[in-house]
């Protein structure tokens, strides 16, 4: 028995090594398809895979030896203590608040008649074209020494927004719409008649919603709130800008890293931050992923139909009205704060804070729109390849491209930058400060995402037709470019859209790699803000919100002209 | 308590977008007697879940009564009615095994544990479902997950059992098993059962009465027997069954009995309805009720198919096609296409509409 159980277990290996020397056959017949491997796989490996192990080496590191010295030092200051602990607070109270908040949403769009369906995704939208600080800078016009609702509504002299409270409150009206979305999608997919069951059994509505809706919407619930966390830990601008002496320590891996000279300090609380947000993702996507309830009820076999009760229906819509009027208030506030003389003191109409802008120079404006235009088409045609590749090629080195693409979608900005500068600040490689690094970063940073919705959409498309095409004599690149493009185009092109915005308004990763050469946007509003000139940072925001805002609008024009519906393209 | 549903001048009519509108139910009077299976059959689309879920209370009344028992539910919401509905997707819950599926309305209804248990406990023997109660729903086939549906149903003894096609997700075999199951388990517990179906066989199978629908208005209501040997139009006749319609003239009348020329040729036919002398008529017959062979008229056989139970012709007669089911084919002679075949009709079958 044992030796028959042997001799089967030798003939599939032997088949699997066959079947391998098969697969690397098939591709060296197609110097493209091998050539774009390779070019693939080097990208990844240089810049997400080798400036983390790069991090990981150094925090290891300490004058010249092997030691646990850095790691050692984190837990014996109580500083970095507090700092530790400063992260995990935010991260969860962040996270529950913003579950709640995104679940009263999304359970008003999907189970309540309300009115105001389109202002609910028109407010999840703000955060992606928006710069990451965007409402700690209207937090500190509202709530600030001399915020409207502070001391023009109350009269509290020297209201403080800085510091834990203000960090909450901005990161939750940044965040509840990433748990909107997440919750919305799976509320939708709950069969009704499930409820309907409930209801028919005696159940009344409260019950039908803590026994049935809340429980299947569990893992759901709990994946929102991990992707919030996740979001919440790696957030850099927020913190920056209204932490005030709440430091959390995507902040200290650069306050270290740069502001102190001490790169190799940074690197094992770099480290830390990224064991805690990747085991957070994991969690999410491996074990959460699969503990959904929503696919076994099913197909939705008819359409729900919508909470109609006043009681019901009332004071949620007020609720919805009062958050959305409160989120949006927060982004209209900046272009009124860029024509204000000082904010709270002297609010008389001025355009000084335009001509300042001007008189310093639109570097930044011209720097960060053509670097993120050159970036943009990168990161589409990059992350179809890399979608494509996944989806329908088989090569050695697959799995592994699969996973450090998906897991870069976890590495806090901050980690990733402090990895550029550690990796590519010597020779042989010198990039730092060139407009290169930049465009790197804006690349990678935007590619993951680009990569998992265009593998999505491929996952729609039936492979035999591009397997028809192939036996008709195609080769990969013929393939690609007049099958599986055209067919990929809409999710190509809001990636195109995402990868643009995302570029425009990235902080985190790139406030490690500006140089004198180069200024961002984003990276001087906040210094702005810091030198208190929030009249200015007013300003450079609004430029950055109308730059992203025209472009992808002048995109969708684009497009609409070249065949894609502008439905089809979303963000 | 098994109770009467009674369904007084039931309309329901949706807006779409606000300016056209449909009627989905129109002007419905139903009776149901207590402890009786009553079937709701139409094609897609007459009404029949709109109905159900009225009853139900899942869509509101846009006019009309319903009651239940003595009351009348009109206002009532789903959970305060004396139902329990078996869908079409089975509707289990997806999160709770299955002997908490069973036990969940009894739970809200604040039962005692141990009677909860008496109660589950009773029910999976009833459905011999005993060895399931620890699996949840994805671990089940579609059979097996409509009968901890029906049991989660049961165990309610509601006043009114309601099922919206049940059977329509399983394959054709286990449609038939289940078909008698809940025949067998409803006349076991007498429950006042309405059920909505397209099948006509199943309808055929299961029903007391058959309540027969075409865009939202009832057509007939009558038992299996009644509305297969005298439908009242010629919908209700094609949708039971086949059927072939022909026409001749009323000759004499002699109370209910009437004497109709069929071309040329008189037939004694009763019907409960009344008809003047002279008048032209219309008449239902079954395929299976011509007989052949049998000299009365002349027909051209156009198709001849033998089907194993019985051999079908369709002949050419008068203009007309008509269809002809020959039972028990084996001892007969076979007409080919192009034969002649003299035929007549089974006066008894012969239904005026
Ligand atoms: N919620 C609704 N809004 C608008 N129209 C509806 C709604 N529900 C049903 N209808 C319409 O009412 C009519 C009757 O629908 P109903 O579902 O009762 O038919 P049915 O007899 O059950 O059909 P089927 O056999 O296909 O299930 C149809 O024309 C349908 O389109
Ligand atoms: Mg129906």
């Amino acid at each position: 028995m044992a030796s028959k159980k042997a001799h089967k277990d030798r003939n599939m290996r032997d088949l699997r090594i066959g079947s391998n020397i098969a697969i690397m056959r098939k591709v060296l017949l197609d110097p493209i398809l091998f050539g774009t491997i390779l070019l693939v796989l080097a990208i990844v490996t240089m810049f997400i895979v080798f400036p983390i192990a790069n991090i990981l080496k150094e925090s290891f590191i300490y004058k010249g030896a092997i030691s646990l010295h850095h790691y050692t030092e984190i837990f014996r200051l109580s500083y970095n203590k507090e700092i530790i602990l400063n992260t995990f607070k935010l991260g969860i109270t962040v996270s529950i608040l913003s579950t709640i908040i995104g679940f009263g949403f999304a359970y008003a769009s999907a189970y309540v008649k309300v009115k105001y369906k389109k202002l609910m995704n028109a407010i999840a939208i703000l955060p992606i074209i928006s710069p990451p600080f965007v409402i700690s800078l209207s937090a500190i016009l509202l709530f600030g020494r001399v915020g409207l609702i502070s001391k023009g509504l109350f009269g509290i002299q020297n209201a403080n927004i800085y510091g834990f409270r203000g960090l909450v409150l901005v990161q939750v009206l940044t965040f509840f719409p990433v748990a909107f979305l997440v919750m919305v999608g799976l509320l939708q997919q709950i069969d009704p008649s499930v409820e309907e069951a409930a209801r028919d059994l005696g159940a009344s509505r409260w019950k039908v919603f803590t026994t049935i809706t809340v429980p299947l919407m569990a893992p759901g619930i709990a994946n929102a709130g991990l992707l919030v966390f996740i979001q919440s830990v790696a957030d850099f601008g927020n913190p920056m800008v209204i932490g005030g002496n709440f430091t959390t320590m995507a902040v200290q891996i650069y306050m270290q890293g740069i502001g102190s000279l001490d790169m190799s300090g940074a690197t094992a609380l770099a480290i830390l931050l990224l064991l805690v947000s990747v085991s957070a993702f994991i969690v999410q996507k491996f074990y959460l992923g699969k503990k959904s309830y929503i696919t076994v009820t099913g197909k939705v076999s008819r359409q729900r139909e919508l909470i109609e009760e006043k009681n019901i229906v009332q004071p949620l819509s007020f609720l919805i009205l009062l958050t959305s009027s409160f989120v949006g208030l927060m982004y209209i506030l900046i272009p009124i704060g860029a024509f204000v003389k000082i904010w709270g003191v002297n609010n008389t109409f001025t355009l000084d804070h335009f001509k300042y802008v001007i008189s310093i120079g639109i570097k930044p404006i011209v720097d960060t729109t053509s670097l993120a235009l050159i970036a943009t088409p990168i990161t589409g045609i990059l992350s179809m390849v890399i979608a494509f590749l996944l989806i329908r090629r088989k090569f050695i080195g697959k799995a592994y491209l699969d996973f450090t693409t998906m897991l870069s979608i976890a590495i806090p900005g901050t980690v990733v930058g402090l990895g550029y500068v550690l990796t590519y600040n010597k020779a042989p490689l010198i990039l730092t400060g060139t407009g290169t690094i930049l465009i790197i970063a804006f690349v990678m940073r935007s590619m993951p995402v680009g990569i998992r919705s265009g593998m999505a959409s491929l996952q729609q498309i039936d492979p035999s037709i591009e397997e028809a095409a192939s036996v008709l004599g195609a080769s990969s690149k013929k393939v690609f470019t007049s099958i599986t493009l055209p067919m990929i185009k809409p999710a190509f092109f809001s990636g195109l859209v995402y990868a643009f915005s995302r570029s425009m308004t990235l902080v985190s990763t790139i406030i490690f790699l500006v140089s004198a050469k180069y200024s961002l946007l984003t990276v001087t509003t906040m210094s702005q803000i810091d030198q208190g000139r929030i009249g200015v940072a007013s300003v450079y925001s609004t430029i950055l919100i109308v730059i992203v805002g025209s472009i992808i609008l002048l995109m969708k024009f684009a497009l609409s002209k070249m065949g894609v519906s502008a439905d089809e393209i979303e963000l | 308590m098994k109770k009467g549903i009674i369904i007084k001048n039931l309309t329901k009519i949706f807006l779409i977008n606000n300016n056209s509108k449909i009627v989905a139910v129109d002007n419905v009077n139903l009776e149901v007697e207590p402890g009786e299976f009553v079937t709701l059959l139409g094609p897609s689309g007459c009404g029949k879940t709109t109905l159900l879920r009225m009853v139900a209370g899942f869509e509101t009344l846009t006019d009309g009564e319903i009651y239940i028992g003595e009351e009348n539910v009109a206002s009532l919401t789903p959970d305060k009615r004396d139902t329990a509905m078996v869908f079409q997707n089975y509707a289990l819950f997806p999160h709770m095994n299955v002997y908490d599926n069973i036990a969940y309305g009894l739970k809200i209804q604040k039962v005692s544990k141990p009677e909860i248990k008496r109660r589950v406990q009773k029910i999976l023997d009833l459905m011999k479902m005993n060895d399931f109660s620890n699996r949840v729903p994805s671990q089940m086939s579609g059979g097996q997950q409509q009968r901890v549906s029906l049991a989660r149903a049961l165990v309610m003894e509601p006043g009114v059992l309601l099922f919206d096609e049940p059977l329509s997700n399983l394959d054709a075999k286990l449609r038939i098993h289940m078909r008698e199951e809940i025949r067998k388990i409803q006349k076991e517990v007498g429950i006042t059962s309405l059920y909505v179906t397209h099948d006509q066989s199943e309808a055929m199978g299961l029903s007391d009465k058959i309540v027969i629908m075409k865009d939202g208005v009832i057509q007939q209501i009558g038992s299996p027997r009644e509305v297969y040997q005298k439908p009242e139009n010629a919908f209700v006749a094609a949708f039971i069954g086949k059927a072939n319609t022909i026409s001749g003239t009323v000759l004499a009348k002699d109370g209910k009995t009437y004497t109709i020329d069929i071309d040329g040729k008189p037939h004694v036919i009763s019907s409960k309805k009344e008809y003047e002398v002279g008048r032209e008529v219309e008449m239902i017959i079954r395929p299976e009720s011509i007989i052949v062979g049998k000299e009365g008229y002349h027909t051209e056989v156009v198709k001849s198919i033998f089907m194993g139970e019985n051999h079908e012709y369709e002949v050419r007669w008068k203009g007309q096609v008509l269809q002809i089911s020959e039972p028990n084919p084996y001892s007969k002679r076979t007409y080919e296409v192009g034969e002649e075949m003299s035929i007549d009709f089974d006066e008894t079958a012969l239904h005026m509409i």
